[in-house]
């Protein structure tokens, strides 16, 4: 049996649509069979409400008297686009204040847009013979533009993998919070309500479809952004009139140290034409896998810990390495649901048709990397191969006579067999000077643990560390820890000198 | 019932004196020594009590704030994501059966951890 678009939407307008939320679906296949669930279903909705960070919205203004071709825009001090004249503009979701505190950016514009604030809109202008102002300011409304246009790059992730930090410092990502030592495990998407969970193979998914944005009927516009359906993790193209959206579906949010991004409710309304769609409908929690990813290493490709189900995510612990650690959901699964439902009562009370894709989305593309022609600057470019160092078992009067002709604040501190174990600094011995109960040896008042770097480890991630542990020097270590150079703070100034590496 | 112990008086071990004198088990959730801010404590005691130990430690040179509520949750602000749970060292936060957040404030030692990690704002400390 299978049944057509058309008589699917025929009930949807008789009001005898039979529509369900895609987590109820296992429990009726299991109760029907799928037979039994392809006859009794007409429609299944998904929802999912987590951070879509590719968002954004294209806004235009109306004209100015005198009017300007407005080149660079500001909107409560968050810059937006400025090159597509004259009063239009793109502001995206994750573009920091350029004056207010960090934690206010595109997405916070967005939702006080929504909310039905004033906004601040400045702009400037090299000024033309038909474009003649420099300058503006003004306050606007959502209610004063001529259109609101939610557009976003990439939506909707199928999967995401989940993140854990195996390292020794915490991390503050856009995966949230993570704890040292694996101290926690934190996730996105839904599982069994997600979008594309439903339709892996996009039949039904696809360019026009219409789906709810923000709390407005949108529209999918085609493949979104890094669309890598080919590793099961497909994204999603999508629009919707921001005028028609609301704060139930639409909250602006701020990942400490990372910045603003934009929390967004995505659902869309699956027809149930086939078998297929039974089966693909009835997946639950289990049956969806991701990797746990470790954020502790700073690389493109990072390691992956073990396979997990957002079965075991969601149920708030997992085991790992013999360990319960707790997991955090960053996505809100009670919005997700509340997303599925609104779209339930739309297409039960007719206010929502369904079509079948007007373009299909490609489900053997594979993302690809960047292609870089220049290469990494790394340690070993800038580092100082000249390194003073001392031993454990010195005394600190020694460590002063080496700190004061070597000019330097940092020494290493080596043991017997010449590896790293210390560093001492001028504070130290200044320290041990100012309190000299018991200590005259290195090893007394030196810092035992020591922030490292390698002499192939990119200069930017040195500098986190640096930033990160508000230190000033690095010693750099080879495979055996044996401190082969020094990284000091103000070795970076040579990055930027006439010849130097990144010129 | 938790209170916030400030100490001035160096080294005087005053909560120690207080459960001896008082005979009541005080539970130290937190405490914290600065060179520059001094010493401080957050420590558990029985609700009947609460009042007459405060005293007792205001008497011997603390000065003492008794806390009503642990961690604020803004209702409106928050999700329900759950990005607070794992964060949390005592369990103060969960999901119900309907996923919504649950927060169980008594729980709350007031370290700080969850605030910075709601990505909506959404927790802030009272005191």
């Amino acid at each position: 049996m299978e049944k057509s678009i058309d008589e699917i939407n025929r009930r949807i307008r008789d009001g005898t649509a039979r529509v369900v939320t895609a987590d109820e679906m296992p429990d009726i296949v299991a109760e029907l069979g799928e037979e039994g669930a392809l006859k009794e279903v007409d429609v299944v909705t998904t929802g999912t409400f987590g951070a879509m960070c590719s968002s954004g919205a294209f806004l235009n203004f109306g004209h100015a008297e005198p009017p300007i071709k407005m080149e660079r825009i500001w909107l409560n001090d968050v810059e937006a686009y400025g090159g597509i004249a004259a009063v239009d503009t793109y502001i995206g979701a994750t573009n920091k204040s350029v004056t207010r505190m960090e934690n206010y950016g595109g997405a916070h514009v967005i939702e006080d847009f929504i909310s039905g604030k004033a906004i601040e809109l400045r702009a400037q202008s090299s000024g033309s013979d038909c474009y003649p102002r420099r300058s503006i300011t003004t306050e606007v409304r959502l209610e004063d533009l001529n259109q609101a246009i939610m557009v976003n790059p990439r939506n909707a992730y199928q999967r995401y993998d989940a993140a854990v930090n195996t390292s020794d410092d915490i991390l503050y990502t856009y995966m949230g919070t993570l704890l040292p030592h694996s101290g926690n495990v934190t996730f996105s998407g839904a599982g069994t309500l997600n979008p594309i969970c439903n339709d892996p193979n996009l039949r039904l998914i696809g360019s026009g479809v219409p789906i709810l944005l923000g709390g407005a009927q949108g529209m999918v516009i085609g493949e979104g952004t890094q669309h890598s359906s080919a590793g099961n993790f497909a994204t999603l193209m999508t629009t919707g009139d921001m005028t028609e959206m609301n704060s139930d579906f639409l909250r602006a949010a701020f990942m400490y140290r990372y910045g603003p991004t934009l929390y967004l409710g995505i659902g869309i309304p699956l027809p149930v034409l086939d078998i297929e769609t039974v089966r693909k409908t009835a997946v639950r929690d289990e049956d969806i896998s991701v990797s746990i990813r470790d954020y502790g290493v700073p690389s493109r490709s990072r390691p992956v810990i073990r396979p997990v189900s957002y079965a075991e995510l969601k149920s708030g612990k997992i085991e790992l390495n013999g360990e319960e650690v707790k997991t955090s959901s960053l996505s809100s699964y009670r919005r997700a649901k509340l997303v599925a439902n609104t779209l339930k009562k739309w297409i039960e009370d007719g206010h929502m048709n369904l079509c079948l894709p007007t373009r299909y989305i490609d489900t053997s593309k594979q993302a690809k990397p960047m292609r870089e022609t220049r290469k990494v600057v790394l340690v070993q470019e800038i580092m100082q191969r000249r390194v003073v160092t001392i031993k454990e078992d010195q005394d600190i009067t020694e460590a002063a006579k080496k700190l004061l002709k070597g000019e330097t604040n940092h020494l290493p501190v080596l043991n017997e067999q010449g590896r790293l174990t210390g560093v001492v600094t001028t504070f130290d011995v200044a320290k041990a000077v100012a309190r000299p109960e018991r200590k005259v040896k290195v090893q007394d008042v030196m810092t035992r643990n020591v922030i490292t770097t390698q002499a192939d480890e990119p200069i930017d991630i040195a500098a986190q560390k640096l930033e990160n542990h508000r230190i000033s020097a690095l010693p750099v270590v080879d495979a055996q820890n044996q401190c082969i150079a020094i990284l000091h703070a103000s070795d970076l100034g040579k990055l930027f000198k006439p010849g130097g590496p990144r010129t | 019932m938790k209170l916030l112990v400030r100490l001035y008086n160096e080294s005087r071990p005053i909560i120690a004196q207080v459960v001896k004198d008082t005979g009541i088990l005080i539970n130290v959730d937190r405490a914290r020594s600065d060179a520059h801010e001094g010493e401080e404590a957050l420590v558990d005691v029985p609700d009947e009590h609460c009042l007459m130990i405060s005293e007792r430690m205001k008497s011997l040179g603390a000065e003492v704030r008794i806390l009503e509520e642990g961690i604020r949750h803004d209702e409106e602000e928050c999700i329900d994501c759950g990005a607070c749970i794992s964060i949390c060292p005592k369990g103060v936060f969960y999901l119900d059966d309907e996923w919504k957040l649950q927060v169980e404030t008594k729980k709350c030692i007031l370290c700080g951890k969850c605030i910075i990690s709601c990505p909506h704002n959404a927790l802030v400390l009272s005191y």
